[in-house]
């Protein structure tokens, strides 16, 4: 059953990215920047931790997920930290993506060759 | 149903754009769908090997994210975005290609203002307005909490 809720919520997710891209032509970058945001913000009315708590994956792979680890992130660090928690929250709660993608992406670099165009 | 080549034509002309994102649509939730459903089968394994539930989101993150970059360098996400549009393009792992892909296509500019400035092309706009409106959320929350 948890496969199934992954499946449908973020198939349907992704679906919403397809109509942006082929209705309103914008480019794939604009549409990611746009996820990221509304997952900060449903993130931060504690709407998408509901929607991670019904479709797991589904909900966290996509990525108003990762937006919606930032709006955490932020939270839990003005809870424990204060008034410097909103400087420190987010970034410190997607640390562990960027760097890995950092990483991952360099080490493409030194591997792999451009494709011949 | 008796009707010209012309006619034809226009009906052809109206129906193809919609069923062109009808089955654009049909493809990108079979593939997000299937890249989601492979993470919830990766966090159910971390959480077996003993993770606990923050640990196995970020493993399955991190996880997905080094397979992205791996087809990127082999060439196949590319291939994947071509078929599946926002379905390779919305999960974590088109992010990741996003980051790949003009690290590898831009190493002939050097390792500094190819690899390490192009790395951040989409990538960079994404958190820069990812943590601005995490800081907006913040401010919000300490105020309101």
């Amino acid at each position: 059953m948890d496969y199934i809720k992954a499946f449908m919520v973020g198939g349907a997710i992704c679906v919403l990215g397809q109509i942006l891209i082929d209705k309103t032509k914008m480019t794939s970058a604009r549409i990611l920047v746009l996820f990221v945001v509304i997952g900060v913000f449903l993130g931060g009315i504690g709407l998408y931790p509901r929607l991670v708590e019904f479709a797991g994956a589904g909900a966290s792979v996509p990525l108003p997920g990762f937006g919606n680890i930032l709006a955490k992130g932020v939270m839990q660090e003005v809870d424990r930290a204060g008034f410097i928690g909103i400087l420190t929250g987010g970034i410190k709660a997607a640390a562990a993506g960027i760097a890995a993608a950092v990483l991952f992406s360099f080490a493409a670099a030194l591997i792999f060759e451009p494709k011949a165009k | 149903m008796n009707m010209s080549k012309k006619e034809y034509g226009e009906m052809v002309k109206k129906a193809s754009p919609n069923s062109r994102l009808v089955s654009n649509c049909v493809k990108a939730f079979v593939v997000g769908g299937l890249i989601c459903t492979f993470g919830q089968v990766l966090y159910a394994m971390f959480g077996a090997l003993g993770a606990g539930r923050e640990m196995s989101g970020t493993l399955v993150a991190v996880s997905l994210i080094f397979l992205a970059i791996l087809a990127t360098g082999i060439g196949k996400y590319d291939d994947l975005a071509k078929f599946a549009g926002a379905g390779a393009g919305v999960p974590i792992t088109g992010f990741a290609n996003a980051v790949a892909a003009p690290a590898i296509e831009f190493k002939k500019e050097g390792y500094v203002m190819g690899v390490g400035a192009k790395m951040f092309l989409i990538a960079g706009p994404v958190i820069v307005y990812g943590t601005l409106s995490s800081m907006v959320v913040g401010l919000i929350y300490y105020f309101v909490r």
